[in-house]
């Protein structure tokens, strides 16, 4: 039976997991999306739609407890100042938990778990990273370029 | 010990296995790129789920 065994345990005990949890959902706040094991978004869930009720309280007591909580200072600030202001008239469900995939390694049943509204920050992510990328293949182009000549004249191999 | 009295004949053996068969595992079709894929996750194929929303990128 398993009558009042409610949640995960995720194989670790109190401490490593609530550790866990705080790492998570403060790395949610900060990003807005997340990728992780489907037992651990859903793990992570009820504590990141907290965070976002304390946030819509907006008192000091509610900042204080959110602060117990979350790793950084500037979580905290994050979601009182612009995180649950996005909510204001919606009554819970703030998360969005997507199946994507199975790693590579494990074959780990994988999930995105994400705050709805996020699109916007997703796309500019996104193109930042593409941006970031294309940097780093034109950089990587040139130095080919200038290793190539370099190589060409003075070829060690005895033929 | 105890032990079988009588030998079962193939057909026995063979009656009891009748309903003993691999089944395919589901899938659903993908609404954008009509791939198949599995059921309730993001589509392997273009990074779908659900029309429009864009989750993995997938390289290539």
């Amino acid at each position: 039976m398993r009558h009042r065994n409610y949640g995960y345990k995720l194989g670790r005990n109190t401490s490593h997991r609530r550790a866990l949890l705080r790492n998570l959902v403060t790395s949610l706040v900060l990003e807005e999306r997340v990728e992780t094991t489907v037992p651990k978004a859903k793990a992570m869930r009820p504590w990141a739609e907290h965070m976002i009720t304390l946030g819509k309280r907006g008192t000091l007591h509610a900042r204080r407890q959110a602060a117990a909580y979350l790793q950084s200072p500037a979580a905290v600030q994050k979601l009182f100042d612009t995180l649950s202001a996005r909510f204001g008239d919606r009554p819970g469900g703030y998360t969005r938990i997507i199946k994507t995939r199975f790693r590579a390694g494990d074959n780990a049943d994988m999930a995105m778990i994400e705050f709805l509204g996020s699109e916007a920050i997703q796309r500019q992510k996104k193109e930042r990273r593409a941006e970031r990328a294309e940097k780093r293949a034109a950089a990587a182009r040139e130095a080919a370029e200038k290793q190539a000549p370099a190589a060409e004249p003075g070829p060690d191999k005895p033929e | 010990m105890p032990n079988p009295k009588r030998r079962h004949s193939h057909q026995r053996k063979n009656t009891r296995r009748a309903h003993d068969r691999l089944v395919a595992g589901s899938r659903s079709e993908c609404p954008n790129c009509h791939e198949q894929k599995l059921p309730h996750r993001v589509c392997p194929h273009c990074g779908y789920y659900r029309d429009r929303e864009v989750i993995a990128v997938p390289e290539r």
